[in-house]
């Protein structure tokens, strides 16, 4: 016994045992939260054996009985499924994210490089665009496009119209509408043939410039391959599609193109509160290029054009990015303010409508919550991958 | 020699030759004042004019309607709608500001009863005092201030919001509350629960241990993850099953939650990241004098971290406090509610009702995000001279 105690290190308390400790607090930690976890359960199962709501997923192909104001896949109040009324609900999330994103980023380049403009008055209006949309709450900013502007609009009977057929009104914005015929397929054809030309042109024309130092006009050869082929095709296959005009009759606007006030309202709302938020973000990315990098370029002889295309942009795209996939994720997530306006989403549909007529909360959020964290896992993951491919190359 | 030679010439009396120096010519017109301002800032080249021209067209369009909205065309007093309606001899109505007085106590306290709104008022002066304790980095004794701050004013600002019919408080449902009083207790509440909860997220994360760690991480991403608007639905619909029936929150306390939760995650990672930037030898000097964990991060760590991260602190609380406006989701009468309310009463139906409620809000949550991110921009400029010594 004392043998032992004499060699060795001294033998101390297991509870100052660092690694004991710190086992002993995780095992404390998780016993909290499984019993937590499991208290949360059996208290859910009791309140719903109580309130007689039904649990699991049943409710997905059971019929949902309500109307939706716009559908992108063919959808009817009598035939449709909650399951379906989901599928709508992401597919009108996914669309006003989707165009909200191009639209924010194109506002928002703009008006961060107009921050940085040496001309006063618009350096000066840009940076009052921002702040004031910055600092005033996005709810408060779609209420007012939505119930301020466009509910303001005249009425059917007045509404504005525009040359082409296009109406204005408060009921939403109608344009005329192409319907395709047989043979469109060869426009479609001709354009996945475009991009595919495009894309190689590219590969090509950076192979010759790295082997041979001649470039190439890839951005004029690509839009004419991209945009170019189709319209040949278009005119080649016989023109196969006509517009469908709106015809606005006493009660309604019947055929074309139906937009609905909702989706302009935070499309507008979306738009222009990233588009603020990307402005600051593509500030901070040119301000955090150096000037010696400017200077370093103009010294080898580089003209303004090619200094920004290939000296500037690519270092403060480096910086940009980042923060600028957290601005879509924002944009894809407040997207979700569309329940306040009446449009649509997945969270208007799913979590108000169809949580309301199911009374299945736990089923209903969890999808929710699960689809949105799907979308912003995915896109980090992008963005993480692109981020790694034009990152610094450190020693 | 040379010197009489130079008296011979005689130079005084040769007028062509100048002695005195002439003064300096002020610089030509068009490169200073406010001319050559002008011309390097506006007309510098034809492009820079066009632009000129087209900003200064855009404004034009946009301010003076502005301007006439909500001064020169505006109806300052008046009883109900009538005063707000277009007539005859004024079609053109601004803004209705005789709404917004008419209603300003509404936006104030909500449907809080008027015999206790002093309860309110003594509530709104208490936070000002502990805010501006916070806030003025060399006030004395801020060790006080936080305690004030984070300890005393919640715990006598819930009783007196509340009320305890011991002290003879009568008691007021949270159902009752409303307006800005709704919107700072909610963003208040988040201000006071996030940091605290966001540093040990935020210390967990970055633990050594692998469960302390994992849980942190996945609270952290789960919520940032999803809309503000899913979590308050869960807080909402999904937290009152979970708990027994007889501890239900009420639905002021539901939004509460879930604003908190949201807040910490965010708040985590911005501590992380001051964290992140603390060099490793803050770290190991600390453990080298021999303290434990708490200690090194208490006396050490934190303290370092947190200073640097003030301004993004700040700009959390900025969108924690634009977020408030999401609690309406879960039935409560915040600030902006009231005007969304107030703004369809029939009393006020008039064309512009709408319109002025909205500036109004604008009005007041500008003021206070943008003093806010002017003192967030303070600190960072005050932190940027320390560093430059």
């Amino acid at each position: 016994m004392s043998i032992a105690q004499d060699s060795g290190p001294p033998k101390v308390s297991l509870i100052y045992d660092p690694k004991v400790r710190s086992i002993a607090y995780q095992v404390i930690l998780c016993a909290i939260i499984i019993f937590l976890a499991y208290s949360a359960v059996r208290n859910a199962i009791d309140n719903l054996a109580r309130a007689h709501i039904a649990s699991g997923f049943g409710f997905w192909n059971q019929t949902a009985g309500f109307d939706i104001s716009q559908t992108l896949i063919s959808y009817t109040a009598q035939s449709g499924t909650y399951g379906r009324a989901f599928w709508i609900g992401l597919l009108n999330t996914l669309l006003v994210a989707a165009i909200g994103i191009v639209l924010a980023t194109i506002v928002g380049f703009l008006v961060g490089i107009a921050r940085l403009s040496k001309n006063f008055l618009l350096a000066r209006l840009s940076a009052g665009y921002v702040e004031m949309i910055r600092n005033v709450p996005l709810l408060l900013q779609l209420l007012f496009w939505y119930n301020a502007v466009l509910k303001a609009l005249p009425d059917l009977r007045d509404s504005w119209s525009l040359p082409g057929s296009i109406y204005l009104n408060n009921r939403g914005f109608f344009a005329p509408y192409p319907i395709f015929s047989g043979g469109i397929e060869l426009v479609v054809a001709a354009f996945v043939v475009g991009v595919i030309g495009a894309l190689g042109f590219s590969i090509w024309a950076r192979k010759r410039q790295e082997q041979t130092g001649q470039q190439s006009p890839v951005a004029l050869v690509s839009l004419g391959l991209i945009i170019g082929l189709p319209i040949i095709a278009f005119f080649a296959a016989g023109m196969p599609a006509t517009l469908e005009f709106p015809e606005k009759g006493r009660f309604n606007i019947r055929g074309g193109l139906e937009i609905l006030p909702e989706f302009v309202a935070l499309l507008i709302g979306l738009t222009l509160y990233t588009g603020a938020f990307i402005a600051e973000v593509v500030r901070a990315g040119i301000m955090a290029v150096s000037k010696g990098q400017t200077e370093a370029a103009g010294a080898l002889g580089l003209r303004t054009g090619p200094t920004l295309k290939l000296v500037v942009i690519p270092q403060a795209m480096r910086v940009i990015i980042p923060p600028l996939t957290n601005q879509y994720l924002n944009l894809t997530k407040n997207s979700s303010l569309a329940v306040f306006v009446g449009y649509p989403d997945l969270v208007q549909i799913f979590t108000g409508t169809v949580l309301n007529q199911t009374g299945q909360a736990v089923e209903v959020v969890s999808i929710t919550m699960a689809v949105y964290l799907t979308i912003s896992l995915l896109t980090s993951l992008t963005m993480n991958w692109y981020n790694s491919r034009i990152a610094l190359v450190e020693r | 020699m040379s010197i009489a030679a130079q008296d011979d010439l005689n130079v005084p009396d040769a007028h062509y030759v100048r002695v005195g120096q002439v003064d300096a010519l002020p610089p030509p017109i068009a490169a200073s004042g406010a001319i050559g301002w002008m011309r390097a800032n506006l007309f510098s080249s034809p492009a820079n004019i066009l632009l000129t021209l087209l900003t200064a067209a855009l404004i034009l369009w946009i301010v003076p309607p502005v301007i006439e909205f909500v001064f020169t065309h505006a109806v300052w007093s008046g009883a109900d709608r009538e005063a707000c309606l277009p007539t005859a001899d004024r079609p053109e109505v601004g803004a209705c500001w005789a709404f917004v007085r008419d209603r300003f106590s509404y936006f104030i306290y909500g449907s809080y009863p008027i015999p206790e709104r002093w309860r309110v008022d003594i509530f709104f002066a208490m936070l000002a005092i502990g805010i501006f304790w916070m806030l003025w980095l060399e006030a004395p004794r801020r060790d006080l201030g936080a305690l004030y701050f984070f300890v005393i004013v919640p715990i006598v600002s819930y009783i007196l919001l509340t009320g305890m019919p011991l002290l003879g408080l009568r008691k007021v449902d949270t159902s009752l509350w409303g307006g800005v009083l709704v919107t700072i207790v909610v963003s208040w509440v988040g201000i006071v629960f996030s940091l605290p909860i966001g540093i040990l997220l935020a210390l967990g994360r970055r633990s050594t241990m692998p469960a302390v760690k994992l849980l942190s991480v996945i609270f952290i991403e789960f919520v940032r993850g999803v809309p503000l608007i899913t979590v308050l639905f869960m807080a909402s619909v999904m937290l009152p099953l979970f708990v027994p029936d007889a501890y239900s929150p009420d639905k002021l306390l539901r939004a509460l939650i879930g604003i908190a939760m949201f807040a910490s995650a965010y708040m985590a990672e911005v501590v992380r990241a001051g964290l992140q930037a603390m060099p490793k030898g803050q770290y190991e000097g600390a453990m080298a004098v021999g303290l434990g964990y708490w200690q090194m991060m208490y006396l050490i760590i934190l303290p370092q971290a947190l200073k640097i991260t003030i301004p993004n602190i700040v700009n959390t609380y900025i969108g924690l406090f634009k977020d408030t406006t999401l609690v309406v989701i879960v039935g409560i009468f915040d600030f902006l509610h009231t005007v969304e309310v107030s703004r369809i009463d029939p009393k006020w139906a008039a064309p512009t009702t709408s319109a002025t409620g909205y500036v109004f809000a604008a009005i007041f949550y500008f003021i206070f995000c943008f003093s806010m991110s002017r003192y967030a921009k303070g600190v960072e400029a005050r932190l940027g001279k320390a560093d430059r010594r």
